[in-house]
């Protein structure tokens, strides 16, 4: 019995040297970067000592803090959170729509709706924060707005997709019916998005919550302010206690946010 | 000629004239379709996929634009329509299609209810503000295709043919002048696949209105058609009863013969 021999490799020989090449540019890369970042030697070393020393200034966490500063400054920053998510909502929706391929098919609306999709979400929040504390000084407003502005871009994009994904055919069945635009809209679309929807904005809230939490570091209210204080400060014990409730609510944000989703779906 | 023509007006369903239409320029998928529908009852459409079946019946309500042609119906000419004159004589168009196309996340009821959309504003449909009248059919429509008590459900927990029965009560419930069934019972088994064209056959005479389905399955449609309408690339091969049907139709509008037992 004859057998041929079957000839079959994954790769040319061509297409291994150029992968085996670019294996060595990466490793030359990790050596450059080691270098070019100028470590201290003795720094890094006393790294750990620094750590303890201050872990020990951390310890006792100061828990009478809580009630003096932290809690008010800790509920204005769910409100910045909360409210932020909510104003990013007016923006975001007429956002999605334009850039979802389905509903609107204009180039030219996809190119607008993406230049302010990118745009919010190219600059950090805390960027945002800077900017509006510039404009209507520091506070809640600027955090509410910096939240805000960062989140349109997250949940417009994510939205669209959303839409873009829906069963077209259902939508087909609307429309046979003689059902106007808004109506497949909101009877066609709307049902099929809702769980999306959802889950992309408790999943921004949730983020907004942690997000909202730095943002007094430059003035943009909430309990950013008392951390910085107590930084500047240098009571330990105080903003080891602003730490611990950052943690706290960032985890009861993230129990309440996964509660919700199970329900929803 | 002139007697007959005047008949034909008084009577006439649907006439399509010289249908045409191109995806793609110089490319016709329809060359030139004249069909006169002027009996209720089921019209079947037979033809190898790929021949234009489900462009045809998708120009008639215009959820594809014909090229050229017209397509008269209700004292209109559906290829010229626009805005809300397009979507008036929609809702007098009831549609049934292969994959159903409910919409999945809404309950059964409501998703006959939706054959009501084109005669409410979007502010009452999004208020689920529907008439006592509107309310009373649906439920009438869901006891006629045997799901009452599935009327509360979500429509992603029913089967197939359960599914094809909400889509022809959504069609019925729009009242139409003329049912248009897109392959309805591609994707269901052989017993199912009867069922659902007796319900067309059923709500058809009833509504005294005539129902066009796509099929390709020849025998089923001989069965229940009134009329077989065969359709071979993109034009009309055979227009007449079903009886009159022959092998060498057949051959010509599917090709090849070893299928045929």
């Amino acid at each position: 019995m004859n057998t041929i021999d079957h000839h079959w490799q994954r790769f040319t020989l061509r297409q291994k040297l150029s992968r085996y090449a670019v294996y060595l540019v990466l490793v030359l890369a990790f050596f450059q970067s080691i270098q070019s970042v100028e470590v201290i030697p003795e720094f890094l070393l006393d790294a750990p000592e620094q750590m303890g020393d201050m872990f020990s200034r951390m310890w006792p966490i100061d828990f009478a803090y809580y009630p003096v500063a932290v809690h008010d400054a800790m509920i204005e920053t769910l409100n910045i959170a909360t409210l932020g998510t909510l104003i990013t909502l007016i923006f975001a929706i007429p956002l999605a729509l334009m850039n979802a391929s389905n509903i609107v098919n204009s180039a030219w609306c996809h190119w607008i709706s993406r230049f302010f999709l990118v745009s919010s979400r190219s600059v950090n929040s805390l960027v945002w924060a800077l900017l509006f504390v510039s404009i209507f000084g520091p506070g809640v407003i600027a955090g509410v707005l910096a939240i805000a502005f960062r989140s349109i871009g997250f949940v417009g994009k994510l939205l669209g997709e959303a839409i873009e994904e829906v069963n077209m055919g259902s939508i087909e069945a609307l429309k046979a019916t003689g059902a106007s635009w808004m109506s497949i809209l909101l009877k066609g679309y709307w049902p099929q998005v809702l769980p999306a929807f959802f889950s992309i904005v408790l999943f921004r809230w949730d983020i907004n919550v942690r997000e909202s939490a730095v943002l007094g570091l430059v003035g943009a209210g909430g309990i950013g302010v008392v951390l910085d204080d107590s930084m500047n400060l240098f009571q330990w014990d105080r903003v080891a206690m602003s730490l611990l409730a950052i943690f706290i609510i960032v985890i009861l944000a993230e129990i309440v946010v996964v509660n919700i989703r199970k329900r929803l779906i | 000629m002139s007697v007959t023509h005047n008949i034909a007006e008084h009577s006439n369903f649907l006439e399509i004239r010289h249908l045409k239409k191109e995806y793609t320029a110089g490319n016709p998928i329809l060359k030139g379709i004249d069909i006169n529908i002027t009996e209720p009852g089921i019209v079947a459409i037979i033809g190898p996929s790929g021949t234009g079946k489900s462009t045809l019946l998708r120009c008639i309500n215009r959820l594809i634009d014909p090229t050229d042609g017209q397509i008269l119906f209700d004292g209109a000419d559906l290829c010229l329509a626009k805005g809300s004159q397009l979507r008036k004589l929609r809702r007098q168009v009831g549609m049934v299609f292969q994959e159903y196309n409910l919409v999945e996340r809404l309950t059964v009821i409501e998703n006959v209810l939706t054959g009501r959309l084109g005669y409410m504003s979007a502010w009452n449909a999004w208020r689920r503000n529907f008439s006592q009248a509107d309310i009373n059919t649906a439920f009438e429509l869901l006891d006629a295709v045997g799901l009452t008590e599935h009327a509360k459900k979500r429509a992603d927990s029913l089967s197939g043919g359960q599914r094809q029965r909400v889509g022809i009560a959504r069609a019925v419930m729009q009242n139409p002048r003329i049912l248009l069934a897109d392959e309805p019972t591609s994707s269901l088994d052989p017993k199912t696949a009867v069922e659902i064209m007796e319900l067309l056959e059923r709500f058809s005479a009833e509504k005294n209105i005539p129902a066009l389905v796509n099929i390709h399955d020849v025998k089923l449609a001989s069965r229940f058609a009134k009329r077989m309408i065969g359709m071979s690339n993109g034009v009309v091969v055979y227009d007449g009863p079903p009886e009159n049907i022959t092998d060498d139709h057949l051959k010509q509008i599917y090709g090849g013969e070893s299928w045929l037992v």
